[in-house]
């Protein structure tokens, strides 16, 4: 009995809030990869192409909801999710059209780029708070548990419950959905092809007949679908507030760089890696250490190894160690 | 029009403009915004060196500059009474056994051959020290934070002068680029900048949530200055009597004469800090530095340590950037570890060397004074213009409040402008490398 207790205080407190955030993770980085393989540069503007998606997203759920207009259980942001992607994908390719194009015309260095990518990030930044102020905003509706604490309680006679959140069911089922959708396109498709090949060597793709600005201009649109369902699925998740979508950043960068830059299996395996990190070593396990110790063992802090006030410095610490060990990632990306 | 003319225009039009705003709104204003144009400039100059010199990109100006800020705490602030016999010999020493774990990490790694085996024993080595470090840290931190929470409750500093702690500030942002420099440089350009962004946000976490060392969000204040203050002044009658001569009244005048003061610190420091950068700029080992900014191929076949000499220029732009955040620490006589944003510690910065002109000491010092003067000045600028926008529209009507509301962040729309305008039509800046 204090085997399962334990068990389901692990899966509660761990394992299901790793899986929705590695997801989320995952999304993002697999954004940061595209863009650093195709059009090679880390794109700091990322974490607020998150926010902008979200941003639109948020604003046509409030529409909805005024309209009446709702998905019963399901939040009203999946209806809108299709309009913010829109949204984005008009942003990213007017400042592709407005600022990038120049540098990559010119073949500009990669650090110019991103001192480029950089100044976007303030004018998306600045945008999204002209807009929509610096606040949280919470635009979840709809059925907030699929399974609470209470029903599971009553249900198996444990004492821990396991709570299931439908953002959490939703985060991890949509993760699942665009992670094979991408795949398909990039390994199935000709326009996925031709991507792959400029990624793995301009020169040849250009020889072969492939047109650089279609394939850039495809990179963009996907970055704009990815970056804003991570965005949404964050802020269903945890709540909107742009200046969180800046810090987002590290652990994005930290597991596209822990996967291999520029490699989409890795971004998806270094946002899990990531996750799960920062919530093992943040997570007070006292509440599952209790049950499997015996009672005079117990411990009597709360152990945790670090307080959750310090979640960065795990994504950081893990890319110091990928830095220093293997600068090439746990796949193998293009980065030396 | 020479160079020389161009320069001494540009400088005479920063004059001008902090001028009319001495005479429009008040000399108090004017002198702020020359004290923290200098602040700005030194700042500049720090990345000037890592970016314009080398062509390295540094994001976590913001972290450098916070460390500055807690030099000036750790010797300026006297220390607090009973709390370094309390806990403070156990957070010294967790803190050297959490560096010799580290050290002995290394050592194992250095010294055993390649394997499981190793990767084993160092694991081991991490996970025990980490745990007999908070094992010994935990509870000296407990207590120190007991000794009157209100008031104290971390260790204080040691009480030296603060003006020590400019260079010590120096020092910590140079130990910090160290150990980032050391891991991220030798990689691909972009590693250093993610690297960098990190640090950023640790120091600040450190800074936020360690009570002991900073009292975290519960600030610091009342850092000793190293000027005399305003009251004194009033008080003293032979103050009283000068500032009357002038025609001002003691409280106005106590005001612009500690700023003065202030100014002309910071400019001594300025004036030094500037004189070795051009010394250096214009030394074979400056000139090295722009061999490897321009062709690091060619450079490293020369025989050049590419690596080496992008670590020393990392740590010596990183250390003036610490300096420059003592010197702020000291001014505001406060540290406030929530007040560190990145917008205005990191971006800020990276626009000003760019408007000034990257590469060149000159541009770094001109953009400092030019991109702060519009940072103060954008604010009320964008709710004027604002105003004007809304002035035609209904009365309390909701877009005219969300509008007036927003002109906050109009700061960030412009200053992400500024740095896209110049880079794409005027990328050499302001006062151009020669």
């Amino acid at each position: 009995m204090d085997l399962l207790n334990a068990l389901v205080a692990f899966l509660n407190y761990v394992f299901v809030p790793g899986v929705a955030y590695g997801s989320q993770l995952a999304l993002g980085a697999l954004g940061v990869t595209l863009v650093y393989g195709i059009l090679r540069f880390s794109n700091f503007a990322h974490g607020d192409t998150m926010a902008m998606g979200a941003m639109a997203t948020v604003l046509m759920t409030w529409l909805f909801q005024s309209w009446g207009l709702t998905l019963g259980p399901l939040p009203t942001a999946l209806l809108a999710l299709p309009f913010g992607i829109a949204f984005a994908i008009g942003l990213l390719l007017f400042t592709d059209r407005a600022v990038y194009k120049f540098y990559r015309v010119k073949k500009a260095k990669p650090v110019i780029l991103v001192i480029v990518s950089l100044g976007v990030t303030f004018i998306y930044n600045g945008v999204t708070r002209f807009i929509i102020g610096a606040d949280d905003q919470s635009f979840f509706d709809g059925q907030r548990f699929i399974i609470s604490a209470r029903d599971f309680k009553a249900m198996t006679g444990l004492d821990e419950g396991l709570s299931f959140k439908t953002t959490q069911a939703i985060t991890i089922v949509t993760a699942i959905i665009v992670v094979i959708a991408l795949f398909w396109f990039l390994n199935k498709t000709r326009a996925g092809k031709s991507m792959r090949a400029y990624s793995d060597n301009e020169d040849l793709a250009l020889l072969s007949g492939i047109n650089p600005e279609r394939v850039v201009m495809i990179t963009w649109m996907i970055v704009a679908t990815l970056a804003t369902i991570a965005g949404v699925l964050y802020g269903l998740d945890k709540s909107f507030k742009p200046f969180t979508y800046f810090q987002l950043l590290l652990p994005i960068f930290a597991s596209a760089i822990v996967g291999g830059l520029g490699n989409p299996i890795g971004a998806i395996a270094g946002g899990f890696v990531i996750a799960f990190s920062e919530v093992t070593i943040t997570y007070a396990w006292k509440k599952i250490l209790v049950y499997l110790m015996p009672e005079n063992l117990e411990p009597s802090g709360l152990v945790q190894l670090l307080s959750t006030d310090y979640k960065f410095a795990v994504s950081f610490v893990i890319l110091l160690i990928v830095l220093l060990f293997k600068p090439t990632g746990l796949f193998k990306g293009q980065s030396v | 029009m020479t160079t020389t003319l161009k320069n001494t225009l540009l400088f005479a039009g920063i004059a001008v403009l902090i001028i009319i705003v001495g005479i429009q709104q008040s000399w108090n204003s004017a002198l702020l915004i020359i004290s923290m144009g200098l602040i700005s400039s030194i700042m500049a100059l720090g990345v000037n060196l890592q970016w314009g010199f080398a062509g390295l990109f540094n994001v976590g100006i913001m972290g450098f500059v916070a460390l500055g800020g807690l030099a000036a705490v750790l010797i300026g602030m006297p220390p607090t009474e009973g709390a370094f016999s309390a806990g403070g010999l156990g957070v010294v020493g967790a803190l050297l056994l959490g560096a010799g774990t580290i050290i002995a990490a290394i050592q194992v790694m250095r010294r055993m051959q390649a394997g499981w085996l190793r990767s084993l024993v160092v694991i081991l080595v991490l996970v025990a020290g980490f745990f007999l470090f908070r094992a010994l840290l935990d509870p000296s931190v407990e207590r120190i934070e007991e000794i009157n929470p209100a008031q104290t409750g971390y260790l204080g500093g040691l009480g030296l002068p603060v003006l020590i702690a400019w260079p010590v500030g120096g020092l910590f942002a140079a130990a910090a680029a160290w150990l980032i420099g050391k891991t991220a440089l030798g990689l691909r350009s972009d590693y250093l900048a993610i690297a960098t962004l990190g640090i950023a946000e640790i120091i600040i976490a450190v800074l936020k949530n360690e009570d002991w060392l900073t009292r975290g969000v519960k600030n610091v204040i009342g850092v000793p200055r190293p000027v005399p203050f305003e009251i004194d002044l009033q008080n003293d009658p032979g103050f009283v009597e000068r500032a009357a001569a002038f025609g001002m009244d003691p409280v106005e005048g106590s005001t612009l004469y500690v700023k003065i003061l202030y100014i002309l610190l910071f400019a001594a420091v300025l004036l030094i800090l500037m004189w070795m950068a051009q010394r250096a700029l214009h030394s074979p080992w400056g000139r090295m530095l722009r061999a490897i900014r321009d062709n690091e191929v060619a450079a490293e076949a020369m025989g050049k340590d590419v690596t080496a000499r992008h670590l020393q220029v990392f740590i010596l732009g990183s250390a003036i950037c610490g300096i420059a955040g003592a010197m702020m620490t000291t001014m505001d006589g406060q540290l406030t570890p929530g007040t560190y944003q990145p917008l205005r510690f990191t971006f800020l910065i990276w626009v000003m060397v760019i408007v000034g002109g990257s590469g060149n000491n000159l541009g770094a010092v001109l953009g400092g004074f030019l991109i702060w003067f519009l940072w103060v000045q954008v604010e009320p600028m964008g709710l004027w213009l604002m105003n004007v926008i809304t002035s035609g529209m209904a009365e309390g009507s909701a877009l005219k409040e969300h509008l007036i509301e927003s002109a906050a962040h109009m700061r960030l729309l412009t200053m992400g402008m500024v740095l896209l305008l110049v880079l794409r039509f005027s990328p050499r800046g302001l006062i151009p490398e020669k």
